[in-house]
């Protein structure tokens, strides 16, 4: 009888871990594409911390511009109707490797600049500090966290209380890796991104935004899966491109047999 | 080199400022002589005067070795116009300075007399018959007109005020005048302080000086809900706000903080204070102990009670401009940002990034509905590339950016920017970009896409025409 208590405290612990896993009023967004959406296997959480790798060191401004697009997507699930800030927490190196961020582009992508609003932050430390801060702030649609390399301060524990925090708030943390290689982290998505051809406009001109997403990790999915995602702008959501010239795209796995045009040769299905 | 101020002893020793230091180092070899150096001087000055807002804010300069402060309102905290002399005169003693001080009714009649060594109270309405007597250089005018004056046989204020008006004015100058009706207090003006008055003061003394981090944080505490109520009974909420802290020893450290929106909200002020003081590079040293500490509104704006929405709406609101307050705090204006548009089709100039601690953008401008993409990051100043183009007006075929050779695939372009010739071009702009830019935006075999453009017309002349990337997009 003497082990009751103790049992009792394990139940409670093991309640606490499980509630801190599965919030019960977390809410979720979608990329908007149907394809990607499909093969996720499920939404992917508004409260969490997701991140995103540029490819190489030429895919920073893909790597951004995938960013923002799902601040954008995160933030719009969360609100409805009302556009909430964003907050993006930027090392001050980045500006000069990558390019200031310009306002005219993101109205490019669809986003009001006016909802922006930008920490130019001297330091990894004190840009994680920053975005510890904001992560706190419930009223933010999404943060978005881009250090520069791979700074010491960023480890397992520094991602762990970024991701609790937006469990707490619900507020999507998006960690931006311009550089870096993915290195142990509490991420709940991690995605790799690169340029890639768009599809062209009238007069062979370049289009729309496209990214090549790989996804790396997914906790609650599928993984492994890469699309090739096409902004839009207009309706602040992704769109799948199938008919790519050079790039094989994986097949959506989560399809009937049915519903295939053509017999498949395999199925990925992370 | 001539002597430029003396000691007590150099003084009785018989030499006199002004005096050349061979004569004076023939007169006494003895003399011990330090290099003059005026801006040590002033920056002395500047430091007692930043004590002496203890006692009153408006404080004013009067180089280069005065101070006017202006007491109008403030003798009675100190029991009085003579027990605040007196008070001011032992603080400033007890720091190793000599003070000549004068009450008087207007800024010059106290100045004129305590340039001269003299000190005391003037009443009222006797300003004209005490210093009748004193010598005409104690209205602080020209050398020239003090020569002038004295070779007129105008030897002292009581000469000056029984002569005409007119033909002083003619021959000297209204300066002199003006200078001679204020010292005489027959009008009256006011001085230009130091610092802006702030909205509303709290203050605390401490008997005995407080040093520990604690207590000066609990000082601030209490000050905060101090001026909290303050705000509240006139409807108000501040913008900025500053700690001063008065060390024992003169010195005075100052704290600023801003908000985004009108605040009197005294824990979330509190908040803001603690972490200026933790973002100090270095840290309030109290030496000896603080023995006042002050709080003061520069910019108060109405503030009405809020009514908190069933939605939470004014909430959220609230909490945003609360983080942009702290982060601000913390990391200074200049790093939290908030985007503007303009509208304007020179890149660089369209979208500009403001501190969001202004205040919410003024409603942003119609952005025009036939928009060309525009990079998502913009280089400043645009990188120079090697680029290779089929005809010489068309658009790039390949391009060497970061020793990295680009394949251009698909190109839209050119579109013509010229400069905005209606602003003023300084030596820089001109330099900067002084042409004609032709934009492309082009995408690579990669499926990476830029901004590029090409500086310069060919048909202009000026050499070859050279090529920058200027921004990237996603």
């Amino acid at each position: 009888m003497s082990m009751t208590p103790a049992v009792s405290a394990l139940r409670g612990v093991l309640a606490g871990l499980e509630a801190e896993r599965l919030p019960g009023n977390t809410q979720f967004f979608h990329l908007g594409a149907p394809g990607a959406d499909g093969a996720l296997g499920g939404p992917l959480a508004c409260g969490a911390l997701h991140e995103v790798f540029a490819a190489a060191a030429g895919d920073m401004a893909a790597a951004a511009g995938f960013t923002l697009a799902l601040a954008q997507r995160a933030s719009s699930a969360r609100s409805a109707g009302g556009a909430r800030p964003l907050l993006w927490v930027r090392q001050e190196t980045v500006d000069t490797e990558a390019g200031r961020l310009a306002a005219t582009g993101l109205h490019t992508l669809g986003i009001d600049p006016a909802r922006l609003l930008l920490v130019r932050a001297p330091g990894a430390e004190a840009a994680l500090r920053a975005a510890d801060d904001a992560v706190r702030c419930s009223a933010l649609g999404a943060v978005i966290l881009e250090p520069w390399g791979e700074p010491k301060a960023l480890d397992l524990t520094a991602t762990r209380r970024l991701s609790l925090r937006a469990g707490d708030s619900g507020v999507t943390v998006l960690l931006l890796r311009p550089t870096g290689r993915p290195g142990p982290s509490a991420g709940v998505t991690r995605w790799q991104v690169r340029g890639a051809p768009s599809r062209p406009l009238a007069g062979d001109a370049p289009g729309a935004p496209s990214f090549l997403v790989e996804l790396l990790r997914h906790r609650a999915g599928h993984a492994g899966v890469s699309w090739h995602l096409e902004w839009d702008r207009e309706t602040c959501s992704f769109r799948d491109i199938v008919a790519l010239p050079r790039f094989v795209v994986s097949v959506p796995g989560r399809r009937t047999a049915g519903e295939a045009a053509t017999p498949l040769p395999f199925r990925r299905t992370g | 080199m001539r002597l430029a101020a003396l000691s007590r002893a150099a003084r009785a020793a018989g030499l006199e400022a002004g005096l050349t230091l061979a004569d004076a180092r023939a007169r006494r070899p003895d003399l011990d002589v330090v290099a003059f150096d005026p801006a040590a001087d002033a920056a002395f000055l500047n430091r007692v005067a930043d004590d002496c807002d203890r006692w009153t804010p408006l404080v004013a300069l009067d180089a280069p070795d005065g101070l006017v402060l202006d007491i109008t309102g403030c003798a009675h905290l100190f029991g009085g116009e003579v027990a605040m002399r007196a008070r001011l005169l032992a603080h400033l003693k007890a720091h190793g300075l000599t003070a000549f001080s004068v009450v008087a009714n207007t800024p010059e009649a106290a100045r004129a007399p305590a340039r001269c060594g003299l000190g005391g109270l003037i009443p009222p309405g006797e300003e004209a018959a005490r210093l009748a007597g004193l010598p005409v250089a104690a209205l602080g005018l020209s050398p020239a007109i003090a020569s002038g004056l004295s070779r007129a046989g105008l030897k002292t204020l009581g000469d000056l005020a029984q002569r005409p008006a007119t033909p002083l004015a003619a021959r000297f100058g209204e300066e002199l005048l003006v200078r001679l009706r204020r010292t005489l207090g027959y009008e009256d003006a006011r001085i230009v302080p130091r610092r802006p008055l702030p909205d509303c003061i709290v203050e605390r003394r401490f008997a005995e000086p407080i040093a520990h981090a604690a207590d000066i944080e609990g000082a601030l505490a209490l000050l905060v809900e101090d001026v909290g109520r303050m705000l509240e009974g006139r409807g108000e909420g501040g913008r900025a706000f500053e700690a001063s802290f008065f060390r024992t020893d003169g010195a005075v450290r100052r704290l600023s903080v801003e908000t985004a929106r009108p605040l009197r909200d005294g824990p979330a002020l509190a908040r803001l204070f603690h972490e200026r003081l933790d973002s100090l590079a270095d840290p309030l040293d109290p030496g000896f102990g603080f023995d006042l500490v002050r709080l003061a509104v520069l910019r108060a704006e109405p503030l009405a009670a809020a009514q908190i929405g069933l939605d939470g709406r004014i909430n959220e609101e609230e909490e945003v401009a609360a983080l942009i307050d702290r982060l601000t705090t913390r990391l200074g204006r200049e790093r939290v940002l908030r985007f503007v548009l303009r509208d304007t089709h020179a890149p660089t100039r369209a979208g500009a990034l403001v501190p969001a601690i202004d205040g919410p953008a003024s409603p942003p401008l119609a952005v025009p509905e036939e928009e060309l993409p525009r990079p998502i990051t913009l280089f400043e100043p645009p990188q120079p590339v090697e680029a290779l183009a089929e005809v010489p007006d068309g658009p790039p075929l390949r391009f060497r950016w970061r020793r990295v050779t680009h394949e251009v695939v698909r190109s839209e372009g050119p579109e013509r920017i010229a400069p905005e010739w209606w602003r003023t071009l300084t030596a820089q702009t001109v330099q900067e970009s002084p042409r004609t830019r032709d934009y492309y935006r082009v995408e690579n075999h990669e499926g990476r896409r830029f901004w590029l453009f090409r500086a310069g017309l060919y048909e202009r002349g000026g050499g070859t025409p050279r090529w920058f990337l200027h921004g990237l997009f996603p």
